[in-house]
């Protein structure tokens, strides 16, 4: 399953890249494969910003914005002026998003 | 005196027998769930004291480990633990239960409660490197987006590995030498995971849906001839089908059918389904057009918005998706009801 295209915000730079793979570990939909000693992003659609990659990355080759992909939370974070987030603060927020 | 202190420590790394690591953990856990463990899933699944299903934080063991034995790393949310401890049958290992509040690996790895600083702390206050000789552990796939395993490398002996995103594929990992295949590294969202989550998703905005039944059903009630609360019962059992057939299409026909409706918005999708009940529940009702027209917006709008709120329990949903689809979504579904509820009162006195 695939969900909106051309939005992802995942970023690779080829240049910081060592091939060591993490990336390819953690992601949890295949975006990642290594090719001639360097990663190289699939399909950039199939990403769902989690942040995986990044934050396991030590070369800080990677850069995605992470966050909640949900729209209470996006909701919430507009009413409150804040980022996104799924904790709405009165019984400890929809914990499966 | 420090030299003193680090001698004890060494010592203590050296010489473990199996009396000295019975202190360590908390309890043996049995790979089988009972039936209260079943009761207590079931509960959650419905939405019943889900946000209290912790079990405490700690080392625990499964088997008879030792000193060589794996250690996985889990999250304290029950439902979460029973899943691991149910797929360890015939192992011998040990599970580091870290406090992510309860909540399960993936949510709290986002939220950053199953994150590096959590898991450094669990390693040295349960003083992990006296409990095993090796140095590795093993964490789940999913807890990557709050754990950096280079930082927990570098501030501690350990080594940590990532597991396969399903804890039934754990026992498969460690025999295959802590490689795990491509679909082990996978998430899915077959139907049977959607289904599971409609219930709770399904209550999520129950009071909204009773204000708007309350609401339309006293509207119901208006009239040319004044407010007739003798017609109520027959005039509100329209709209109150309509609002709640729009609830129900969007959270759990969307759900449902969410691969095979070819829109990738998700309020698309539930729009999609709200328009589709409308045209079905209008063969069985003889309303006029513009009633006919005002419930249908509502039940769009309605269908729409609870499509929508399942992104934030589909495992693929990204958040630049979902703030792109929500910029123009939410005033369309905010306006559809507007409109409805407008309609429906004019259609009250033509």
């Amino acid at each position: 399953m695939q969900y909106i295209r051309n939005v992802a915000t995942l970023k690779l730079d080829e240049q910081r890249c060592t091939g060591c793979g993490i990336c390819v570990k953690v992601c949890p939909h295949e975006v990642f494969e290594i090719i001639k000693g360097k990663a190289r992003i699939k399909d950039i659609d199939d990403c769902m910003e989690c942040g995986a990659c990044s934050n396991n990355c030590e070369f800080e080759a990677i850069y995605v914005k992470s966050g909640v992909g949900c729209a209470v939370g996006i909701i919430n974070g507009i009413l409150r002026g804040t980022e996104p987030s799924c904790d709405c603060g009165c019984d400890g927020g929809k914990s499966c998003c | 005196m420090i030299e003193n202190i680090n001698m004890e420590n060494i010592n203590k790394d050296y010489t473990i027998d199996q009396e000295g690591l019975a202190k360590f953990a908390k309890a043996t856990v049995s790979t089988s769930l009972n039936f209260s463990d079943l009761f207590g899933a079931l509960k959650v699944r419905l939405g019943i004291n889900r946000d209290n299903y912790k079990i405490e934080p700690g080392i625990y063991r499964v088997g008879n480990p030792n000193s060589e034995s794996d250690v996985l790393v889990s999250a304290n949310y029950k439902l979460s633990f029973d899943v691991l401890r149910k797929n360890l049958e015939g192992l011998n290992i040990w599970i580091l239960v870290i406090d992510t509040k309860g909540v399960n690996v993936w949510c709290a790895a986002g939220k950053g409660n199953f994150g590096t600083n959590n898991v450094i702390k669990s390693i040295v206050e349960n003083s992990l490197s006296t409990l095993v000789t090796h140095r590795r552990i093993i964490l789940p796939q999913l807890s990557a987006s709050g754990v950096a395993a280079h930082k927990v490398r570098k501030f501690t002996d350990f080594k940590p590995i990532f597991g396969p995103v399903q804890a039934r594929d754990i026992k498969s990992f460690i025999e295959l030498g802590y490689k795990a295949t491509p679909k082990m590294r996978k998430i899915e969202f077959p139907m049977k995971e959607r289904a599971k989550l409609i219930p709770v998703d399904f209550l999520y905005e129950k009071y909204k849906l009773l204000i708007i039944m309350a609401v339309f059903f006293l509207l119901s009630g208006l009239g040319r001839e004044g407010y007739m609360v003798s017609k109520l019962i027959s005039t509100s059992l329209f709209p109150m089908l309509s609002i709640f057939g729009g609830y129900f299409f969007g959270i759990v026909i969307s759900t449902l059918m969410l691969p095979y409706i070819p829109f990738r918005p998700f309020a698309l999708k539930g729009a999609f389904w709200g328009l589709l009940f409308s045209v079905i529940l209008n063969q069985f009702f003889e309303v006029n057009y513009l009633e006919t027209i005002s419930m249908g917006l509502v039940s769009i709008s309605l269908s729409s918005f609870m499509a929508a709120n399942f992104t934030g329990s589909s495992t693929y949903t990204s958040q630049s998706g979902v703030m792109k689809e929500m910029k123009w979504a939410l005033p369309f579904q905010i306006g559809f009801m507007f409109l409805g509820l407008v309609l429906f009162i004019i259609s009250k006195f033509i």
